[in-house]
């Protein structure tokens, strides 16, 4: 019993283990797998990252000079960035928040 | 025949494929007499993928996400044991360094895995706030997961020769903190876990599996540990284990709080092996490539947090696998859980399906397809 009290006393002056969502953002992550960007001046249209993507999220226009970005199909592996041999494509460590509707992103030169 | 004996009605009802209780889709036909379970049916292939033939398909340096994809839960193992059975196959050996930073990162999945694994049971016996608080420790993994590799759960740094991530001395040392505050979070469960009477009394003396009917069923994993029987694929020494000290846990109880023990023991086991494998951790190169195509028969056996999964893969010496054959430790498991449940009331079912921790959507490899479409 005495045992139980101490507990009940640290849970009511403690903070909560949780986040409050929609009010609170989290904690940020440096690091975290996020969205990735191309860089078109340093891309050669080699089409490695296309042929690598394990869920076929990048399509390379290589006339029109123009990719194309899934971001609903892309998984976040990163292994486009790790392949890219001129290192067009910069990884970035933001988590995308929910939308309404489905779009792809263009890079274009 | 006196008219007041009343003979025993024998009741087939279903329980899942969808249930409260059960994770993942199987469905379980009990007989039952009264409330006795007399029969148990079991009845899968709800989620079956086909995963083993978009495998083969694929070109074999693209499998390791969809590998890691089999189990959420137990993703670091299978992209392993596949880059394992393509190493074997395209004669690469292994940098020193990436044998261990595997190991290290293996015990970490199975630590999110057996701490998700309590919180399951706690609940499904009925303890919703131990549940919250098996929860609440596991963030500690989860977090170390991101700062890692930057994803909470699919940390993917298997490649085909070693790793594709270094850890850095500030990222060692944090591995160290966190082990320390994960043991003395354990430290404060434990007693729950070990001494708790409301707890203990759906376990104890439930759903028993004796020794010789473990073996003679192929069970594997804390399932045949928790029979007293020290089966652990660790000792065959891949990666890294055979440079580090460690005895199978086993319980001989034989019942389910015996498998309850044996996962909440080994979450010590994997702290310990975590800390002993960063200790000895040489430096050196993480990665060995070459442009070699997968040839010839190889064959890989890891430890899951489940148990025994096993891995086939025949190579042709083109960019196409022959074939892939994948078994994971919960098909080997529902023979031993059908066997379990028989003679048990209705209201162990949830108890006893849990302590196989199953997991279906891993399991489902086979479909079979009756002329006529059913």
């Amino acid at each position: 019993m005495p045992e139980m009290l101490g507990i009940i006393l640290r849970n009511l002056f403690s903070k909560p283990a949780t986040v409050k969502y929609p009010f609170e953002k989290p904690e940020h992550v440096p690091g975290t797998r996020g969205e990735i960007s191309f860089d078109m001046s340093k891309c050669d249209q080699c089409q490695d990252c296309e042929r690598l993507c394990p869920s076929g999220a990048i399509k390379v226009d290589v006339e029109g000079k123009r990719i194309e970005w899934d971001p609903y199909k892309c998984m976040y592996c990163h292994l486009c960035v790790r392949s890219c041999m001129h290192q067009a494509i910069t990884p970035l460590d933001n988590v995308q928040p929910p939308v309404y509707r489905l779009e792809k992103k263009v890079f274009e030169t | 025949m006196s008219k007041h004996v009343e003979e025993v009605k024998t009741t087939v009802f279903p329980f899942g494929p969808q249930h409260p209780v059960l994770p993942e889709p199987i469905q379980l036909r009990f007989v039952v007499e009264e409330e006795e379970i007399v029969d148990v049916l079991p009845q899968i292939g709800y989620v079956h993928r086909g995963i083993e033939k978009a495998i083969e398909l694929n070109d074999y340096r693209r499998n390791i996400y969809l590998c890691e994809r089999i189990c959420g839960i137990c993703n670091y193992m299978h992209g392993m044991a596949y880059s394992e059975s393509i190493e074997k196959l395209t004669d690469t050996v292994v940098p020193l360094r990436a044998k261990y930073l595997r190991t290290v990162w293996s015990e970490l999945a199975r630590l999110q895995s057996h701490l998700l694994w309590l919180g399951f049971f706690s609940e499904g016996v009925g303890f919703e706030s131990l549940f919250m608080q098996v929860w609440k420790i596991r963030e500690i993994v989860l977090e170390l997961n991101e700062a890692t590799a930057g994803h909470r759960i699919h940390l993917s740094t298997n490649v085909i020769g070693g790793v594709n991530m270094d850890m850095d001395e500030g990222l060692i040392k944090r591995y160290y903190k966190d082990m320390g505050r994960l043991r003395k979070e354990m430290d404060s469960l434990a007693p729950v876990f070990y001494k708790d009477k409301a707890f203990q009394a759906k376990q104890v003396g439930k759903g028993i599996l004796p020794k010789k009917d473990a073996v003679h069923m192929g069970a594997v994993g804390p399932t045949i540990r928790g029979s007293g029987i020290p089966q652990d694929m660790r000792t065959n020494y891949y990666e890294a284990y055979g440079f580090l000290d460690f005895e199978p846990v086993t319980h001989d109880t034989e019942d389910v709080y015996a498998r309850t023990l044996v996962r909440f023991d080994e979450v010590y086991q994997s702290i310990d092996l975590i800390e002993a494998a960063l200790k000895q951790m040489p430096e050196g190169p993480i990665v060995d490539k070459n442009d070699r195509f997968p040839d010839g028969v190889a064959v890989v056996r890891v430890e899951q947090p489940r148990g025994e999964c096993f891995y086939y893969a025949v190579g042709n010496g083109t960019i196409h696998l022959e074939r892939m054959r994948i078994r994971t430790p919960t098909l080997p498991n529902i023979p031993p859980l059908l066997h379990m449940l028989k003679g048990y009331e209705i209201s162990d079912i949830p108890a006893i399906v849990h302590s196989i921790d199953p997991c279906m959507a891993c399991a489902e490899r086979i479909t079979y397809v009756k002329k006529g479409g059913q």
